[in-house]
């Protein structure tokens, strides 16, 4: 099953995956191979597969969190391939990313996480500590936890907020990134029913408000319905889905589970 | 029971191996010699009996006579003992993020420092201070860096175990949002070693504090100094004295330290 999306010249693609392939070192097979595929910017893009299908590790090659054996991926028009690690900072710190758990320092206040979520942009050691940062910071840290209704809880240490709550302070460090673009690894997987669905609907209308593109891995079949535009699946090393959500159901989305 | 299963019961002991048997022999022969070489004599301890009791019976009541003098060497062995932890710490942390798996630059700097902590170590306090008094002279400032040593030795393995065992996500976080490598250990790696570094501190803090105690024996300041001249003299009341501040000093030092540890390593409330 392949969809073919417009995209309207470089401009309008915010990640692009050329022919990438992964395989671990001591392991016979690859991961995935000869993934290709573009996301336009502002589309929601849901990645489904089996366990040990590489969901994470192709969001992880993308952000060369872990290298690719082959292909490109591009950020725009901003090759990532191939960057040096000293321009990588840059280009990583437009992209968002939240991961499944949520991996926050959890002995600091949840306003010194989020500051932390501006080192991508700015490098001044006084963001080490959120007592130094300077005001504009502070104040732009607390804004971000406004959009994820919790700028009550700036003072409170990260380790006495719920699995919820603390997945809406990544996303407020994510978004004290600024970012164009979101990569989400299960962000719900630990949470229970209510919890996710509250923090997938932050993403949905965070996306929305600011055309963000998303991309998250998930294993609830209904979010990818609800939250996405287009489903990508993996399966047995390649990529198998690439659809339209719309006209979609669940139980055909199963069938990569099969 | 049938025959059967009384064949195929296991014997309750097995039969030794002959090189095990040997081995045995081997360790009771070198342990027996030990014991000669370790100048081991009932005789000798029976003869020694009175003069234990001699000493034991001139160290009570212990002596008031120089207490202010002796109060103040006690102080001065803390002092000793703190500054040389903390410049211990200091020193610690970075080479502790060079020598674990996760950070260092290279595999041969972390083997490189991992071989020069363990050296720091194995070398005796009393050999660092004899160093130290013969290259900065007589005094405190000799102990405090013999403690400097002591805790570098101590610290640094044991940051360098909390920084490999830290749970990587948070760093990864931070590396995924760009922040630089310092950052990310100051940000992430740092804070979340955090009990385990403050663990190792005090318990670092309270070791320098019994080490500090001996090395006046060896003119190196603070307390040993006091002990070894009143034992020298033969005034054991003086000795006893002294022994009864140290035992205070290290009760004292635990106690804070246990508090601390509390009040620092706060648990999820």
């Amino acid at each position: 099953m392949t969809a073919h999306h417009p995209i309207h010249g470089h401009e309008a693609t915010a990640l692009s995956v050329r022919g990438l392939s992964k395989r671990f070192k001591g392991s016979a097979k690859p991961v995935w191979s000869n993934v290709s595929f573009e996301i336009p910017r502002g589309q929601r893009v849901a990645i489904i597969g089996g366990n040990g299908t590489g969901k994470s590790t192709l969001l992880r090659c993308c952000m060369r969190l872990i290298e690719p054996d082959a292909g490109d991926v591009f950020f725009g028009q901003q090759k990532i391939t191939g960057l040096h690690v000293r321009h990588l900072a840059a280009s990583r710190a437009r992209v968002g990313f939240v991961f499944q758990k949520h991996n926050l320092v959890h002995r600091l206040s949840v306003l010194s996480n989020v500051i932390h979520g501006g080192m991508a942009h700015t490098r001044t050691p006084r963001l080490w500590f959120q007592s130094l940062a300077p005001k504009e910071i502070r104040e732009h840290a607390l804004h971000c936890l406004e959009q994820v209704n919790l700028a009550d809880f700036c003072n409170r240490r990260t380790d006495q907020l719920s699995g919820g709550q603390s997945q809406r302070v990544a996303i407020a460090r994510a978004l004290m990134q600024k970012p164009n673009m979101i990569f989400a690894d299960e962000p719900v997987a630990s949470l229970d029913p209510q919890a996710g669905e509250d923090v997938m609907q932050v993403f949905s209308d965070l996306a929305q408000q600011k055309n963000l593109t998303l991309v998250f891995v998930t294993h609830h079949l209904e979010h990818a319905l609800r939250y996405s535009d287009r489903v990508l699946g993996l399966r047995e090393g390649a990529l198998t889905l690439d659809t339209p959500t719309q006209g979609q159901s669940n139980q055909q989305l199963r069938e990569m589970y099969e | 029971m049938n025959d059967l299963t009384a064949q195929k019961l296991p014997s309750r002991f097995d039969k030794p191996h002959a090189s095990s048997v040997l081995m045995f022999a081997a360790f009771v022969a070198f342990f027996a010699w030990s014991v000669a070489a370790a100048g081991i004599s009932v005789p000798e301890l029976l003869e020694g009996l009175p003069n234990m009791a001699k000493i034991a019976s001139e160290m009570v009541p212990p002596a008031t006579d120089r207490v202010v003098p002796m109060m103040n060497s006690v102080l001065v062995t803390f002092q000793m003992a703190l500054v040389g932890t903390v410049a211990g710490i200091v020193i610690s942390i970075p080479l502790a993020i060079l020598a674990a798996n996760n950070y260092t630059p290279h595999p041969l700097v972390r083997t490189a420092i991992r071989s020069l902590v363990s050296f720091i170590r194995t070398v005796p306090d009393l050999a660092w201070a004899l160093f130290f008094v013969a290259s900065v002279g007589l005094g405190p400032f000799a102990g405090t860096l013999t403690l400097v040593m002591d805790t570098v030795g101590f610290c640094a393995r044991f940051f360098a175990e909390a920084i490999e065992e830290v749970d990587e996500g948070p760093a990864e976080a931070l590396t995924a949002l760009g922040a630089s490598k310092v950052s990310v250990i100051v940000c992430a790696t740092l804070p979340m070693a955090m009990p385990s570094l403050i663990n190792t501190s005090l318990f670092g803090l309270e070791k320098a504090v019994r080490s500090s105690v001996v090395l006046g024996l060896v003119g190196a300041g603070g307390i040993g100094a006091e002990l070894a001249t009143s034992m020298e003299m033969f005034r054991y009341d003086q000795a006893a004295t002294i022994v009864l501040m140290i035992f205070a000093l290290v009760v004292v030092v635990e106690m804070l330290s246990s508090r601390a540890r509390n009040a620092l390593i706060q648990k999820r409330s």
